[in-house]
């Protein structure tokens, strides 16, 4: 048998398909008799609605039906819950306001779906949507969290005084403010975290399928997680029991976050289904994603550090205020809270921290998890602000974080802001990866830059996230509504081949491929007859889906956990065969032999036995050969490393080229070490994207200024370099596998440092922090403004 | 309704469109060929790209009737009548250049055409700059880049041994 267990980089199961146009995506399924759905939304940021005329558009060619969140309410139709609910500094619960499916008297944002029209065509939809007339009473808006907060600022939601939906914190302050109190430096930085737009390239979809015969209602959706979209939708929205829905996410064309939420035309076109008894389709057009996808990031953040005369950090001070936008979508609590706050250690062994975070509402599109989700923003503060400590007290950026560095030999680690890390060995990756991007020869390159006039510098980011998540007890008791174990039920077939029926979701990440090297590897069954289904309620009993890095950490153990039980009871059934005693028997390889004698029996030997119980324990042990296992993580996992980027900007348009770039990412045991490298290659890109590129920009008044991709600066082919990346691994010490996770580091380390080397090329213009994207603009500005100073003044 | 004749993978049909309806929707909706992709609203993003008349064309941004007459290839089209992968495929197998694959269709057969359109050689940057009209979100275009740069030879020494 070839090698195809952990950690070959065997190609591909999943690929055949795709490469051939045989994906399944949603937009691609049809259902006998269906409608198109087409939502009318706001185009005002922020309005009463006075009034909505439905008549003309529903006397429109082919238009079955035009509902509006009336109608909803009228059918008892819930608003879209909230996944996660945080408690202020004064332990109020944050304000949570109604999240209607469709608007019904007001609308928050651009893009607030208002109604919805059914037809026989999409087009008809279309045309018929145009048709519906709607009165509004503008009302003053707000985009921005400092406009939000400022006093006399116009109110989101009535019942949000000030648009704070929560003011929380983390760290003891009185401590934090001794310890500033007596440091030798503090050195402060305000810094903003630019609002992103995920724009998965398969825009959202969804299709709702009623049968009136059995009342079952099926819904094929663009998501991560389709049980927690029928939990969701099910209980809260719609009112289905779970043995009423079943939920399919088929194959879906990239998420990064923005396909993990229940969003507002999942439930439209469920419940048009069972009021038209037809089968709804909506597809977004990509206008419509820009402006009703969740968006990520945006924060705007005060953040202080204090050191001791020798460059030790003693403190950590932070102020953040946080974009939800118009609502909170179904994680966005979280995120700058237990995804944010909690990862301000870092690296480092800073002893005290202290965060607070203003959770602020604004006419803007919903924010919430995007590709790193919280930990991207803690480190792109942190790894700028240590930049900044070692400019401003004259120490080298190497020698600063590796003098606070948190050593190899004290894990598992406490940090002051409740993680526990369990292993890591940062001098190693940053070691690894200062040799691969040749560090010590950058001024040579830097010279060499200069003879054709061109700025080059050279950014570091040593960074650590956490992910797997997550512990349902921790995650439960800091105010999430769910558990988040991952589920396996893996049944060996009569024959011998083997269907892994996992709740994680596979939405480009390849987990047809890694998923069955873990049973080539456990169970000794070649590749090509392991099966992988996921995505289908109907089929998988239950599961959490896809995010935060966790498929392999949790959805992997949670295989491994249900072939355990396999191998068990395979045991017991190779005993009986061959009449030993179970304690005598060994499995490796597929087989199952009697210690220390040549007998044995492979696994299809034993499935066959198991399904044809002739000769069969029969009276001890049950036939069939299908275990499930429940996994629960016992903590989180905490992948780490170091990223070097190296620039060089052209000092007549203010264009930044990224030269070079090189990761090193501690991701636990690597299964497939193809697919890591794409995995980082691909959180890379959207990590330059963030630092050079891409911003969301709403003007004053709340509307979105980047609403398509002539406006919204995606990374292209030509934007980016070869992207080099290797591996230093420390193992997980908590789950079987010994893996963290690496969907998002490259996502979390990239953006600081693109943006240290930008800096670093401007350094003789006295440049102390840009926020990012370091636009042409930006940088032509500053390179514009001034004579080259020195570094120092 | 106007009719619309046109060759698609080899095989003729005629049907009726809407004026407005574009090839896409002709592809995707008549035809049933779902391996074409819509990823925008702006002509941007390259998920649609299609040949027509052997050149690579964004379907999205054309007319069904504009292809009256003309001889479309879709991705269904690109393999060989038994199975066998075209070599770009292949190669974008061979280099991971495709996650979660709703980018793949449109790329490969921008690739094909790149790779087509410059039988002299194909340098990394021109790869890069060819790939203008292509979004990925997912691999970072390096591995779509090294996939196009190991078919270039494939396609021209079959295209030679073919003389
Ligand atoms: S669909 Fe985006 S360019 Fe055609
Ligand atoms: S593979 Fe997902 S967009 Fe390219």
């Amino acid at each position: 048998m070839p090698f195809e267990g952990i950690g070959a980089a065997v190609r591909r199961k999943e690929d055949a398909r795709f490469l051939s146009g045989r994906g399944n995506y949603t937009d691609d399924i049809n259902r006998p008799g269906q409608l198109y759905a087409y939502v009318r939304r706001s185009d005002r940021p922020h309005a009463r609605i006075s009034r909505i005329d439905t008549t003309q558009a529903s006397k429109a060619p082919g238009v079955m039906a035009v509902f509006t969140g009336a109608d909803m309410a009228a059918d008892n139709i819930g608003g879209l819950p909230c996944g996660w609910q945080i408690h202020c500094k004064d332990g109020s619960p944050m304000k949570e306001p109604p999240h209607p499916v469709l608007a019904v008297d007001k609308v928050r944002h651009v893009g607030d779906p208002i109604a919805v029209v059914v037809a026989e065509t999409k087009q008809a939809a279309k045309d018929a949507a145009e048709l519906i007339e709607i009165d509004y009473q503008e009302l003053p808006a707000v985009a921005s969290v400092r406009d939000a907060v400022a006093s006399g600022a116009p109110l989101v939601h009535d019942d949000a005084p000030g648009n704070i939906c929560y003011d929380w914190h983390i760290g003891d302050k009185a401590v934090v403010d001794a310890a500033f109190a007596k440091a030798a430096k503090v050195v402060k930085l305000e810094l903003t975290n630019n609002r992103l737009i995920p724009n998965a390239m398969e825009p959202r979809a969804a299709v709702g399928d009623f049968d009136p015969n059995s009342g079952d209602f099926t819904l094929y959706t663009t998501s991560q997680n389709p049980h927690v979209i029928r939990l969701l939708m099910g209980a809260f929205v719609l009112h289905i029991p779970e043995n009423k829905l079943r939920v399919v996410a088929p194959d879906v064309g990239g998420g990064f976050g923005s396909k993990i939420y229940h969003y507002a035309e999942e439930a439209t076109v469920t419940w048009a289904a069972g009021k038209v008894r037809r089968p709804v389709k909506w597809t977004a057009e990509r206008a419509e994603s820009f402006m009703s996808d969740a968006h990520g990031r945006d924060h705007d953040t005060v953040a202080e550090m204090a050191l001791d005369a020798d460059g030790t950090f003693l403190g950590l001070r932070v102020s953040t205020l946080a974009n939800m936008g118009g609502y909170l979508s179904t994680f966005a609590p979280c995120i700058p809270t237990y995804l944010y706050a909690t990862l301000l250690a870092g690296v480092y062994k800073t002893p005290v921290i202290y965060c607070e975070v203003k959770a602020v509402f604004t006419n803007t599109v919903p924010v919430d998890a995007y590709r790193g989700a919280g930990r991207p923003e803690a480190t792109f503060l942190l790894e700028r602000l240590v930049d900044v400590c070692a400019r401003d007290t004259g120490m080298d950026r190497v020698a600063i974080r590796r003098k606070n560095f948190i050593p190899a030999d004290a894990f598992p680690y406490q940090t002051p802001v409740a993680l526990q890390y369990d292993s890591g060995d940062y001098q190693a990756t940053l070691d690894a990866c200062l040799k691969a991007a040749d560090y010590a020869g950058f001024e040579a390159r830097r010279g060499a830059a200069a003879a054709k006039g061109k700025l080059r510098g050279i950014g570091i980011s040593t960074y650590l996230e956490a992910c797997g998540i997550a512990p349902s007890a921790v995650v439960g008791s800091l105010g999430a509504r769910a558990g988040l174990y991952e589920v396996a039920n893996i049944k060996v077939h009569p024959t011998g081949s083997v269907t892994v029926y996992t709740g994680t979701h596979s939405h480009g990440q390849g987990h047809e491929t890694t998923l069955a090297q873990l049973v080539c590897d456990q169970l000794g069954v070649p590749l090509d007859q392991v099966e992988v289904v996921h995505g289908d309620t109907g089929k998988i009993p239950f599961g959490m889906g896809t995010y935060g890095s966790r498929s392999l950490a949790v959805g992997g153990t949670a295989m491994v956990k249900a072939m355990d039980k396999i191998i068990a009871k395979g045991k017991k059934i190779a005993a009986h065969l061959m009449e030993a005693s179970v304690e005598d028997i060994e499995f490796k390889d597929g087989q199952f032999s009697v210690a220390g004698t040549d007998k044995s029996k492979t696994l299809t030997d034993i499935s066959l036995a198991a399904y044809v119980p002739h000769n069969y324990p029969i009276e001890e042990l049950e036939p069939g050969l299908d275990e499930t296992a429940f996994y629960d993580p016992k903590n989180f996992t905490f992948p780490g490393g170091c990223h070097v980027a190296e620039v060089e900007i052209d000092k007549d348009t203010g264009v930044t080229e990224v030269v070079n770039f090189v990761a090193v990412d501690d991701v636990g045991r690597v299964i497939n070490p193809m697919i890591v490298e794409g995995q980082v290659q691909g959180g890379v890109a959207q990590g330059i994207g963030q630092a050079l590129l891409e911003n969301a920009v709403y003007d004053e008044g709340g509307q979105l200024l980047s609403g398509s991709f002539m406006d919204y600066s995606m990374p292209r082919a030509n934007d980016l370099p070869m992207i080099t990346v290797g591996t230093e691994i420390t193992l997980c010490t908590h789950n079987p596998l010994g893996v963290k996770g690496c969907g998002e580091v490259g996502a979390i380390g990239s953006p600081p440092a693109v943006i240290n080397a930008v800096i670093d090329a401007l350094k003789d213009y006295g440049v102390r922090h840009i926020d990012m994207p370091a636009s042409p603009q930006k940088l032509w500005s500053i390179i514009q403004s001034g004579t080259p100073r020195m570094a120092a003044e | 309704m106007p009719q619309v004749t046109l060759t698609v993978n080899g095989k003729r049909h005629t049907v009726e469109v809407e004026g407005r309806t574009l090839l896409v929707e002709l592809l995707r909706e008549k035809l049933g060929l779902t391996g074409t992709h819509v990823g925008c609203d702006t002509s941007q993003c390259g998920a649609c790209v299609v040949h027509v008349d052997g050149v690579s064309a964004k379907s999205c941004t054309m007319l069904a009737l504009q292809a009256d007459g003309s001889n479309v290839l879709t991705i269904e089209g690109l393999a060989a009548a038994d199975g066998t992968l075209h070599p770009m495929q292949e190669m974008f197998r061979e280099h991971h250049a495709l996650q979660c694959g709703f980018c793949t269709p449109g790329m490969v057969m921008s690739a094909v055409d790149l790779v087509n359109a410059h039988p002299e050689g194909l340098s990394e940057k021109q790869i890069r700059e060819g790939l203008e009209g292509n979004l990925c979100r997912c691999t970072g275009y390096h591995n779509i880049v090294k996939a196009i740069a190991a078919a270039w030879p494939l396609m021209h020494q079959k295209a030679a041994a073919a003389e």
